[in-house]
């Protein structure tokens, strides 16, 4: 028995919906667990609050934390004015919370574990970032690249990094995500492998060994728990603290 | 093993052998997932912002209205019962110092007649004593003259005896008159 930690990753086309270009649109595995994952926020989040009592019950009261929870950091960070876009930070952040929290079930897909997903998220909030700005501010936008109190001699030298930071921006937002996930996933299969390996291979002795990589596996899922809400919550407060330029340009 | 060439081979077959093996940079399922995620992710959003956040935000409203009404309808009450305390408070006092206003009256009032009857019958005893000292000073003057004309008489009649001769009246009169006033 081997091993075979990038298996789960595979995008497995369930049937194609049609062509755009040379390109083939399939509804895959992928697409499968998106709406899996937005069919569980709009139950969670429409389900929970159908009755909209007073005093709230269970799925209620998460409804209502999630709420509070992203509107407190929207807050927090981009001001009051932030909340332009709760909307769009929530399902940000409940997109990826669910879906990575889907994604820790045995046999299950992790949208986020693939990078074309982190990209396009981090892209959408990059030209929000960048659209609202320049919509917003004009031209003042770009003092965002010019910090105040900076001697002129080595201004520019800080103007390029800025710069360069900025259009950085959405390499570093996705790939965290994405190498999380995907480095998270890896580690639990491969001593989730172990255990599977060293039982069926050496028998008693297997199964004694095999305690110490289960221990693991378990310890990961609990680390990977945690990993996934953490993640969404980066991503969701980055998204908050790049808008936060967009809103008050000239830090 | 089996089920991993199997996987790729099928993407292979699919993707016209763009399979790199890793299936994250497996260029050719991109444009699958973009569309599968665009779907999925406005889906999400109107669901959101049309649906769910007005929902959350309309019951946590109402809750903080109801926690606020009914906080201000304890306020209410309570400045009610400190208004009916104060009112109480109020009654009780002015009633107390009505209640002395009308003792300090009916005292004053008492007093007065009071004052007025001693006065009255102090006068009465007054007019009475002076009638009483008038009679007996009438009374004694009348003794008085009475015992003058006594005198005379028994001095009168104490001489004929002694002297056998009756004296003048008139001398004898004076004679007791000089000893009375003696």
């Amino acid at each position: 028995m081997k091993i075979d930690p990038i298996h789960q990753f595979n995008i497995e086309p369930l049937f194609t919906i049609g062509h755009i270009g040379n390109h083939t649109i399939a509804f895959t595995n992928s697409t499968l667990y998106m709406f899996i994952t937005v069919a569980v926020i709009s139950l969670l989040m429409i389900g929970g609050m159908a009755r909209g009592q007073l005093i709230p019950g269970r799925l209620q009261s998460i409804a209502e934390i999630s709420y509070e929870f992203v509107a407190s950091t929207i807050r927090s960070t981009a001001g009051s004015e932030g909340m332009k876009f709760f909307p769009l930070i929530f399902s940000l952040f409940m997109f990826i919370c669910v879906s990575n929290l889907i994604g820790i079930i045995p046999y299950t897909f992790t949208v986020s574990s693939h990078i074309i997903v982190t990209v396009a998220l981090a892209l959408l909030v990059f030209f929000t970032v960048l659209i609202y700005g320049i919509y917003k501010n004009g031209l003042k936008f770009f003092k965002i690249f010019v910090p105040t109190g900076v001697p002129m001699y080595i201004l520019p030298l800080v103007m390029f990094i800025e710069i360069l930071s900025f259009f950085l921006r959405p390499v570093s937002h996705s790939v965290r995500l994405f190498a999380n996930m995907l480095a998270g996933h890896i580690a639990l299969k491969v001593f989730a492998g172990f255990v599977a390996m060293l039982g069926v291979g050496l028998g008693a002795l297997g199964w004694a060994g095999g305690m110490l990589p289960l221990a693991l596996t378990v310890a990961l899922t609990a680390l990977e728990l945690l990993v996934a809400f953490l993640q969404a919550y980066v991503f969701a407060i980055l998204t908050c603290i790049y808008l936060n330029d967009a809103i008050h340009p000239g830090h | 093993m089996a089920e991993k060439s199997h996987g790729t081979g099928a993407h292979t077959q699919a993707d016209g052998g763009h399979g790199g093996g890793f299936p994250p940079f497996e260029s050719s399922t991109f444009a699958s997932q973009l569309v599968s995620l665009a779907i999925a992710f406005v889906a999400l959003y109107v669901i959101v912002s049309r649906i769910a956040l007005p929902r959350v935000e309309s019951v946590i409203d109402a809750r903080q209205n109801a926690i606020e009404g009914d906080l201000a309808a304890a306020q209410k009450l309570k400045d009610e019962s400190d208004a009916a305390l104060k009112a109480y408070e109020t009654e009780l006092a002015s009633a107390r110092s009505r209640a002395q206003a009308i003792g300090n009256e009916t005292r004053e009032k008492l007093n007065a007649a009071a004052e007025a009857e001693r006065k009255t019958l102090e006068d009465q005893l007054t007019t009475r004593l002076a009638a009483a000292e008038k009679q007996i000073a009438g009374t004694r003057t009348t003794a008085m003259s009475n015992v003058r004309g006594i005198a005379a008489d028994a001095a009168g009649a104490i001489v004929q005896r002694l002297t056998g001769v009756l004296p003048d009246g008139k001398t004898v009169s004076s004679a007791v008159d000089a000893t009375l006033k003696g």
